[in-house]
C-alpha cells in the first residue's frame, strides 16, 4: 500500500508590525489583546495597508526555494463566520497567489537526495486565539485574544510527493532550517509553524488532517493517520473524504464534527488592496548561505563527514555555534557536537545557544590534548549542562576535573591497576589465553571500572596485551 | 479648537440620527460652519449606526479621515445624518430610524442613500453635508431635494472610517446648498491617506472659476432612454441649451455598456456587501446574542433580527453571487460588464471632456411607494455608471419638473473633479 502526503505550512514571518496595520507582533510577554488596533479588530470603516517588509520576507523564500514569481498576484478575501475572526473574512490570496512552483530537496529513504516539489506560497493573515475557559470538553465560556490578528503568515502547499512520516519530517526540518537560515521566522514563537496534512493511501480517498500546531507532532500525526487507514483498508471499511482533527494530547487523529455542508468560502478579489506586481523586486533581494550550501562548504572546508556536515548545518544556531566553538579543531570538534552534545541537548530540551562557548571549547581541547577520556569528558559535558540548566555559574571543565580527579591515568600508574585486575580474574585470563573474543572486553571492563573511567580504553587493551605477552 | 457651536434647529425632516446640540469648532477654511455628516462615517464618541439596528450603539474609537480633516479645517460636527441602512436604498426609507422627509415635499422621499445629509441642507439646518456615494447615493438625493452633490474619482477621499458596503466603488462626497460650498467641502476631504490603500496621490484641487466656454460636452443618447420621465428629460435637455449659450459645444454620443451597467452595479455591489457585512455577528456590536444556544444558532438569530429586510435580501443575492458554481455566471461576468463601461468611457472622453444627461430618470417618489426592489434599483441606472469606472460625477439642480427638483448630472474624466465642478459653477451661475 503507497502512502501519499502533501503538506500544507503555515509559518508566521517575524517582521516588527502586523501584515495591514502598524500593531507589533511581539505580543509573547503581554496580556490578552494589548496589541491591537482598529484594523485589526476588524472595526467597521478600517481598511488594510499591506506591510512591505511582509512581502519582501515572502518572496525572500520564494526565492530561497526556487519558485516562480508571476508578474501579477493578488489579495483575495476568504469568508467564513468564527469568534476568532473579527471581519468574518480572512485576507489570504486565491487563484493569483504570490509564488508558484519551487522545490526543497530532502535525504531520501534510500540515501541520496529526493526532489520535493512545491505547488505554491501564499501570504495570509493570521486570525485571532480562542482561549476555552471553565469545565467541560470545550469549556464553560470562551475567550477571545486578537493579539495574533493580522500577523503576516506564508502558506507553502507542497505537491503529494511524500511518502512516509519520515519523509514528511525530513521535509519539515530541511524546510525549518530554510526559514531560520532566511532569517524571516522565528522558531521560539509557540506555533509560528502549523501544517495541515493530506493523506491517503494510493487508489483510496485522501483524509486532510487539521491542527497539528507543533512540527514535531507531524510524524506521530502521520504515522497514527496511515495505521487508522490502512487498518481499515484491511477491513474493507470505506475511507471517505473527510477533515480530521490532530489531538496532540492523545496522539490520535479525530473527524472533525460533521458540518451541514461543504464549507463554501466566497472567495473574490480584496477589493481594498492593489494587486500585487513585485516580481521585479525578486532580483535584489539578498540571500545569504542556505543550509545545503553551508553542508557543502562544511564538508570542503573542515572535512567532514556528509553525515556530520549534515546534521551540523541543519539547526541554523548549532551551524553558528559549530563554527564559533569548534572550526580550529574540527575533527574532534565534529563528531562531538553532532553524536554527543546534540543528544544530550535533546534529552535535556535546550536550545544549543544556551551552552557556555568558553567551557565547550576547554572541554574539546582537554579531549584533544588527550588529558581526559571520553567517559570523563562526557561526565564533565553533562555536569556543565545541568550546571546551566539550573541556573548556576558553570565550573570551567579543568576545574571539574581536578576536582573529580577525572585526569586521564596514563602508562605506569595504570600498569599495577591492570595487573591486580589480571590477577583477581584468572579465568577471564584463560579463556582470552583460549581465543574466546569477549574476555578481553570483560578485563578492559573491569579496569574501567577500577579506574572509574580515567584510563582510555584502548591503551588498557594494549596493557594487557603486553603484560599477557610476557 | 475651544470654540462651541451651538444647533439650534428642529428636525422636521428627520435628517439627522443623532444631533450634536454642543459642537466644538476650530480654525480654518470651515471655522464655525456646522456640517451634518451621514451615520455610515465613523465619529471618535458620535454613535454611529449605518442607519441600521445592528449596530445601535455602537460608538467608534476613532475618527474617519475625512472627520479628521473636517475637524482640522475648523468645522463644527453638528449630527450624523438618517441613511438608507448600509446605504442600501435609493430613498432613505430602508433607514431603522423611520424615513427622512423631504423637504420640497415633505409626503416625499429625499432619495438615498445620503437623503439625511441632502435634507439637512436643503432644509437650511446645515448648508454643506457629507455623503456616500456607491451607486449614486450622493447625486440622487442631491438632485430629489435640489442641493448640489459631488461623487469624486474612486480613490480621491479616503474611505478610512466610512462603514464599508461596497468598497471597489464608493466614496464620500459633498452636498450643498451651491457649488461653492460643494467646492470648498471637497477641497478640504481630497488628498492622499496612507491608511486607505486605494487612496491617490494628486495635485490639490484648483481654485475655483466658472469656466464651461469651448468644453465638449457629450451627450449620450442611453441617458435619455426608456423609463427617463419626458418632464424630466426635457428639464435636463433645457439644461444642456443653457450650458450651450454659455459656449460650451455639445455632442452626442452613444454608451452601449448602458445595459449592461445595473446588473453589473447590483451584483459586484452585493457580493462585496455580503462580505462586508459579515463581522456584524452579535459578538462586538449591537444587541449581544444570548450564546447559551450554538453559535451558529446565535449569529443567525441577530442576524435576521438586525437586519433589516433590504439588507438581508442583499446580503443573500451577494452570497449566491459569490458561490461557488455560480461566481463564473454572476460574478466574474459583473467584473466583465464592469470592464466595458470603463471601456466606454475611455472611448467617450477621446472626444469630449465630460458628459451629461439627467441625474436620475424621475423626481422625488412618494413616501411608501417603492415597495417593490427591482423599480428601486432601475432608478439608479443613470448613476451607476460612474461609479463601474470609478469617474467623477455631480448632480447640479436644473429646475423642476411636476414641480419638483430635478437635477443635470455632469461626469468626468479620471481625477476632473476640477473641470466639472468648473462647469457646474458656470451653469449655477449664468456665467462662463
Amino acid at each position: 500500500m503507497t502512502v501519499i502526503i502533501g503538506l500544507e505550512i503555515h509559518c508566521q514571518l517575524n517582521t516588527k508590525t502586523k501584515l495591514f496595520c502598524g500593531c507589533s507582533t511581539d505580543y509573547r510577554d503581554d496580556g490578552p489583546n494589548t496589541h491591537v488596533c482598529p484594523v485589526c479588530l476588524g472595526l467597521p470603516g478600517t481598511l488594510p495597508v499591506l506591510n512591505k517588509q511582509a512581502v519582501l520576507y515572502a518572496l525572500k523564500v520564494a526565492k530561497a526555494l526556487h519558485c516562480e514569481v508571476p508578474a501579477y498576484s493578488e489579495f483575495a478575501r476568504k469568508n467564513y463566520f468564527y469568534p476568532d475572526l473579527p471581519k468574518a473574512f480572512q485576507i489570504t490570496q486565491y487563484d493569483k497567489p504570490l509564488a508558484l512552483g519551487g522545490y526543497i530537496d530532502i535525504e531520501a529513504e534510500a540515501g541520496g537526495e529526493k526532489r520535493v516539489e512545491l505547488t505554491r506560497i501564499h501570504m495570509e493573515e493570521d486570525p485571532g486565539r480562542l482561549v476555552h475557559k471553565g469545565s467541560g470538553d470545550r469549556g464553560r465560556y470562551t475567550l477571545v485574544d486578537y493579539n495574533r490578528s493580522g500577523v503576516p503568515l506564508i502558506e507553502i502547499v507542497t505537491e503529494p510527493q511524500l511518502s512516509s512520516p519520515k519523509e514528511a519530517r525530513r521535509f519539515l526540518n530541511k524546510l525549518r532550517a530554510t526559514l531560520e537560515y532566511l532569517g524571516i521566522y522565528d522558531s521560539e514563537r509557540e506555533g509560528s509553524l502549523r501544517v495541515d496534512a493530506n493523506i491517503s493511501i494510493k487508489g483510496y480517498e485522501r483524509v486532510e488532517v487539521k491542527n497539528i500546531t507543533s512540527y514535531k507532532g507531524v510524524e506521530k500525526a502521520l504515522t497514527f493517520e496511515i495505521t487508522r487507514q490502512k487498518g481499515m483498508i484491511r477491513r474493507n471499511a470505506t475511507i471517505v473524504r473527510e477533515t480530521r482533527h490532530y489531538q496532540e494530547a492523545r496522539g490520535v487523529t479525530t473527524s472533525a464534527r460533521s458540518k451541514e455542508m461543504e464549507h463554501d468560502y466566497r472567495y473574490f478579489p480584496e477589493p481594498d488592496l492593489a494587486p500585487l506586481e513585485v516580481s521585479s523586486w525578486v532580483e535584489e533581494i539578498p540571500l545569504p548561505e542556505l543550509p545545503d550550501a553551508r553542508r557543502d562548504r562544511f564538508m570542503q572546508q573542515y572535512g567532514l563527514s556528509l553525515n556530520h556536515a549534515r546534521t551540523l548545518t541543519g539547526d541554523l544556531k548549532l551551524a553558528e555555534f559549530f563554527e564559533e566553538v569548534a572550526s580550529d579543531m574540527p575533527e574532534i570538534a565534529a563528531p562531538w557536537t553532532a553524536d554527543i552534545l546534540l543528544g544530550e541537548l535533546n534529552y535535556r530540551d535546550m536550545p544549543v545557544t544556551k551552552v557556555p562557548v568558553p567551557h565547550y571549547r576547554a572541554l574539546l581541547l582537554e579531549v584533544k590534548k588527550g588529558s581526559v577520556t571520553d567517559t570523563s569528558a562526557v561526565e564533565v559535558m553533562r555536569l556543565i549542562l545541568n550546571q546551566v540548566m539550573e541556573g548556576q555559574q558553570p565550573e570551567m571543565p579543568g576545574e571539574i576535573i581536578a576536582r573529580l580527579g577525572l585526569s586521564k591515568e596514563k602508562g605506569d600508574s595504570i600498569v599495577d591497576t591492570v595487573a591486580s585486575v589480571l590477577k583477581e580474574h584468572e579465568a577471564a585470563v584463560a579463556d582470552h589465553r583460549a581465543g574466546k573474543a569477549g574476555a578481553i572486553n570483560f578485563l578492559v571492563g573491569q579496569v574501567m571500572k577500577a579506574t572509574r573511567g580515567r584510563a582510555d580504553p584502548k591503551e588498557i587493551a594494549k596493557i594487557i596485551a603486553d603484560l599477557l605477552k610476557d | 479648537m475651544g470654540s462651541r457651536y451651538s444647533f439650534a434647529h428642529s428636525d422636521p425632516h428627520n435628517a439627522f440620527i443623532t444631533i450634536c446640540r454642543e459642537a466644538e469648532y476650530g480654525e480654518g477654511p470651515l471655522s464655525g460652519i456646522p456640517v451634518a455628516v451621514k451615520d455610515n462615517i465613523s465619529t471618535a464618541g458620535i454613535e454611529t449606526t449605518c442607519g441600521s439596528n445592528i449596530l445601535k450603539g455602537y460608538i467608534p474609537p476613532y475618527d474617519a479621515h475625512v472627520i479628521t480633516l473636517l475637524r482640522s479645517a475648523g468645522a463644527a460636527i453638528v449630527g450624523k445624518t438618517n441613511m438608507d441602512e448600509f446605504g442600501m436604498g435609493t430613498t432613505t426609507e430602508t433607514s431603522a430610524f423611520g424615513p427622512t422627509l423631504n423637504p420640497a415635499d415633505p409626503t416625499r422621499a429625499p432619495g438615498g442613500s445620503s437623503g439625511g445629509s441632502a435634507a439637512a441642507v436643503a432644509s437650511g439646518m446645515v448648508p454643506m453635508a457629507l455623503g456616500t456615494d456607491t451607486g449614486g447615493s450622493v447625486r440622487c438625493p442631491a438632485s430629489f431635494c435640489g442641493v448640489v452633490g459631488l461623487k469624486p474619482t474612486y480613490g480621491r477621499v479616503s474611505r478610512y472610517g466610512l462603514i464599508a458596503y461596497a468598497n471597489s466603488m464608493e466614496q464620500i462626497g459633498p452636498l450643498a446648498e451651491n457649488v461653492r460650498d460643494c467646492a470648498l467641502l471637497y477641497s478640504v476631504i481630497a488628498g492622499h491617506d496612507p491608511r486607505d490603500g486605494t487612496s491617490l496621490d494628486l495635485p490639490a484641487p484648483a481654485p475655483l472659476k466658472p469656466e464651461i466656454a469651448g468644453k465638449r460636452i457629450g451627450v449620450p443618447a442611453e441617458f435619455f432612454g426608456e423609463g427617463v420621465d419626458p418632464a424630466v428629460a426635457s428639464a435636463v435637455r433645457s439644461g444642456i441649451d443653457r450650458l450651450e449659450g454659455l459656449g460650451a459645444e455639445i455632442i452626442s454620443c452613444s454608451m452601449p455598456s448602458m445595459q449592461y451597467a445595473l446588473a453589473a452595479y447590483y451584483v459586484t455591489s452585493m457580493s462585496e456587501a455580503s462580505s462586508n457585512l459579515g463581522r456584524y455577528d452579535g459578538v462586538r456590536y449591537g444587541t449581544a446574542p444570548d450564546f447559551v444556544r450554538s453559535w451558529h444558532d446565535a449569529y443567525s438569530h441577530i442576524r435576521k433580527t438586525g437586519f433589516g429586510e433590504e439588507v438581508r435580501r442583499r446580503i443573500l443575492l451577494g452570497s449566491f453571487a459569490l458561490s461557488a458554481g455560480y461566481q463564473g455566471k454572476y460574478y466574474a461576468k459583473a467584473q466583465a460588464a464592469r470592464q466595458m463601461v470603463r471601456n466606454d468611457f475611455a472611448r467617450l472622453f477621446k472626444t469630449v471632456d465630460m458628459l451629461a444627461g439627467p441625474t436620475m430618470p424621475c423626481v422625488a417618489l412618494p413616501l411608501g411607494e417603492t415597495s417593490d426592489p427591482l423599480s428601486m434599483y432601475l432608478a439608479d441606472i443613470l448613476t451607476v455608471p460612474a461609479n463601474l469606472a470609478g469617474v467623477p460625477a455631480l448632480s447640479v439642480p436644473c429646475g423642476t419638473a411636476h414641480n419638483l427638483p430635478v437635477g443635470l448630472q455632469l461626469i468626468g474624466q479620471h481625477g476632473a473633479e476640477d473641470e466639472i465642478l468648473s462647469a457646474a459653477l458656470a451653469f449655477e451661475e449664468g456665467s462662463a
